[in-house]
């Protein structure tokens, strides 16, 4: 007789469990209550979020598996789930102003946010191939969903449209490596296979699998050659889901990435290695090269955020502790960046409606110098121009991959971000010496929030960078 | 044990012949049948596995739900199948080549094909044993023990599809009249019917 679900069970999933309740219960208040409720639904899904996140921090930081080994809570899962949850929950405070001034708000919407940040929670303490796809399937779901919220508009349709049937392709892949790697090992749990894999590493169909579900996998993080849906969906995409999508997804799935690659692979890691050194030496240069051409912003973000994933990718290739490490650095970092990135594109508003050409940014500087200043520092961090964050971000992939021996690697990485810092900082020249156009219209307090936490976190991160990058250790160190 | 074998040569036959004809017909209601044949089949073989409960919920889901939809589609859509397959001969000398690239990577992976140990012993190990149980009461004890957080987690992917459904295509609009059953429950003669008295050549 197997043995049922426990107590302790639940209390390692309980913010899983409090997320999936949550919404349910809020499905149901949205549904019921007579009126508008879209303004109390959309600050209990974030006070959900935040009742989430203080769960987690309480829960100690020690390994433990429930279900059966299918789901596990450690120093990394903690980490990373922090880090999705507070993106999730900026993500909806910033699309408030956004949804109300183009008539799309919906209470539906931060309730999806919460229904794919649970798939976002579940793909980061996955420990099984199936709880793994279950997470990822509900993730992308609600994600094919919110792309084609704006459902009146043909591009927003036509993002949702290219992302699903995309998205239904990589889930495919991923599934197809994941039955291989079943026929191969016996196993679906991580520990089964990384045993199997142990013992027989030279196995053709075990490689044949392992390439299936990177293909997958890289398909979620929008890396290079599974890149194309990128730029078209974040364009499509009303501007606040897009921030989400560039976002929370991209830090539950980098995670889930690495514990795949980390935890079932670890005994074929030279096979993993060469795969994901092509993979993000791709990523960075078509990143790098393809947003050159960009003249609208939201689609030049989506160049930079395939770019900035071959970055973090740069330290998975090194497959060390220390690797970990610099990608858990690099993503945090890379969060508070894109926030406040988008939220500075969420600015961008004229006579009541958007504007999202790099030329409407014309003369920000004499119009609003505060954020033209902060936009120009976010710019030049995501170039990863000292002293900034996104320096230290790059710093600590690049030093992984030295010290793993993974010469050319880090030397086309330090090129390709070279390039890249051109079309960042053309960006800033616009501000600053083009001539000004029409002011924006003012920003709501929200917006300027955020646009100020994150410009003050990449100006000031180089005083005290102690406490994230010991925290970023202990999380790594949890992993191996 | 001969008949068996000759049902399962029996079943695989039309299910192949049915499977050709899927996408061979030119009719696509025609291709939809083929389907449902095909399925059919399909859960006749599962029945000589000995997988009752995977044969029942194949005719109930596939030939019951999916198919039938596809059947409300195919009849519903205007589509012109017939213009939608006019690029397709431009097309096949790209296909054939990735299919037989795909063809010839997966023999040689099948050609090393090894069982794992681990395989063996659980293969060797069923649990529960399968004279005890029909498989119908072995799956609901796996699915709602050792699965049951997969089994949670499937049932909020179909809830997400659910709201997503609703989000994207349900509208409200104003003046539509709705059947309103408490209203109609709580109608008496008082409200619905009103008495006049008419006199004899007056009118009202």
């Amino acid at each position: 007789m197997q043995s049922a679900f426990s107590t302790n069970d639940a209390i390692t999933a309980l913010p899983e469990i409090l997320l999936a309740c949550g919404a349910m219960a809020f499905l149901m208040l949205g549904v019921f209550r007579k009126g508008d409720s879209n303004a109390l639904i959309t600050w209990l899904s974030v006070s959900l979020l935040v009742a989430a996140g203080i769960i987690i921090l309480l829960a100690g930081d020690g390994r433990v598996t429930a279900f059966e080994g299918g789901f596990v809570t450690d120093g990394f899962s903690s980490f990373m789930k922090l880090l999705t949850l507070a993106g999730s929950a900026i993500t909806i405070i910033m699309s408030i102003h956004f949804m109300r001034a183009e008539r799309i708000e919906r209470f539906e919407y931060p309730i999806l946010v919460v229904l794919a940040t649970l798939g976002m929670l579940m793909m980061i303490s996955a420990n099984d191939m199936i709880s793994l796809y279950m997470g990822l399937e509900l993730q992308s779901l609600a994600l094919y969903v919110v792309a084609a919220l704006n459902r009146d508009s043909v591009r927003s349709s036509e993002a949702g449209l290219k992302y699903f049937v995309l998205g239904a392709l990589s889930s495919g892949m991923l599934l197809y490596g994941c039955s291989l790697v079943y026929g191969f090992t016996g196993a679906t749990g991580f520990e089964q296979i990384a045993t199997a894999v142990q013992a027989d590493s030279d196995n053709i169909g075990l490689l044949f699998g392992l390439v299936f579900i990177i293909a997958g996998l890289a398909f979620k993080v929008s890396a290079v050659p599974f890149h194309m849906w990128t730029p078209d969906v974040y364009e499509g995409a009303p501007t606040p889901v897009t921030a989400f999508f560039a976002a929370a997804p991209k830090v539950a799935a980098m995670a889930m990435f690495i514990r795949v690659v980390v935890s079932a692979f670890e005994g074929i890691t030279p096979d993993w290695q060469q795969i994901l050194v092509f993979v993000s030496i791709a990523s960075m240069v078509l990143g790098a090269f393809a947003a050159i051409g960009q003249n609208n912003i939201k689609r030049l973000l989506a160049y930079s955020s395939i770019g900035h994933m071959g970055f973090a990718l740069v330290g998975l290739a090194s497959g060390t502790e220390e690797g970990v490490r610099g990608v858990i650095i690099y993503l945090s970092i890379y969060l508070v960046m894109t926030l406040g990135t988008f939220a500075c594109v969420l600015a961008m508003r004229r006579r009541g409606g958007t504007v999202e050409d790099i030329s409407d940014l014309a003369g920000l500087a004499r119009n609003n110098p505060m954020m033209a200043f902060i936009l120009a520092m976010l710019m030049f961090s995501l170039a990863g121009i000292p002293p900034l964050a996104g320096f230290f971000a790059k710093f600590y992939v690049f030093l992984a991959a030295i010290h793993a021996e993974l010469y050319p690697l880090a030397i086309i990485g330090v090129l390709a971000s070279v390039v890249g810092a051109y079309y960042y900082v053309r960006i800033v020249k616009i501000m600053y010496f083009d001539e000004p156009e029409e002011a924006f219209e003012p920003m709501p307090g929200e917006i300027k929030l955020v646009i100020g936490l994150s410009g003050a976190f990449v100006l000031l991160f180089f005083v005290y960078p102690g406490p994230l990058v010991t925290a970023a250790g202990a999380a790594a160190k949890s992993l191996f | 044990m001969i008949i068996s074998s000759l049902f399962f040569y029996l079943f695989s036959a039309i299910m192949i012949a049915a499977a050709c004809m899927v996408i061979s017909a030119r009719n696509p209601v025609h291709s939809v049948l083929f389907l449902i044949l095909a399925f059919f089949n399909a859960s006749g073989l599962f029945i000589l596995l000995g997988a009752e409960f995977v044969a029942m919920i194949l005719v109930i889901v596939y030939v019951g739900a999916v198919a039938v939809l596809f059947l409300f589609v195919v009849m519903m859509l205007d589509i012109d199948f017939s213009e939608l397959r006019e690029g397709m001969l431009q097309y096949v000398p790209i296909g054939v080549t990735i299919g037989a690239i795909l063809m010839i990577e997966l023999i040689l992976v099948g050609g090393a094909w090894v069982l794992s140990p681990e395989t063996a012993s659980l293969a060797a190990a069923k649990t529960p044993a399968p004279d005890q149980l029909s498989n119908t009461e072995a799956i609901g004890q796996l699915l709602y023990t050792k699965y049951v957080y997969l089994f949670q987690a499937a049932g909020m992917v179909l809830l997400v599809a659910m709201v997503g459904a609703i989000v994207l295509t349900l509208r409200h609009k104003p003046g539509v009249k709705r059947q309103v059953v408490a209203d109609q429950v709580a109608r008496s003669p008082k409200t619905a019917i009103e008495m006049k008295k008419v006199k004899p050549g007056q009118g009202i």
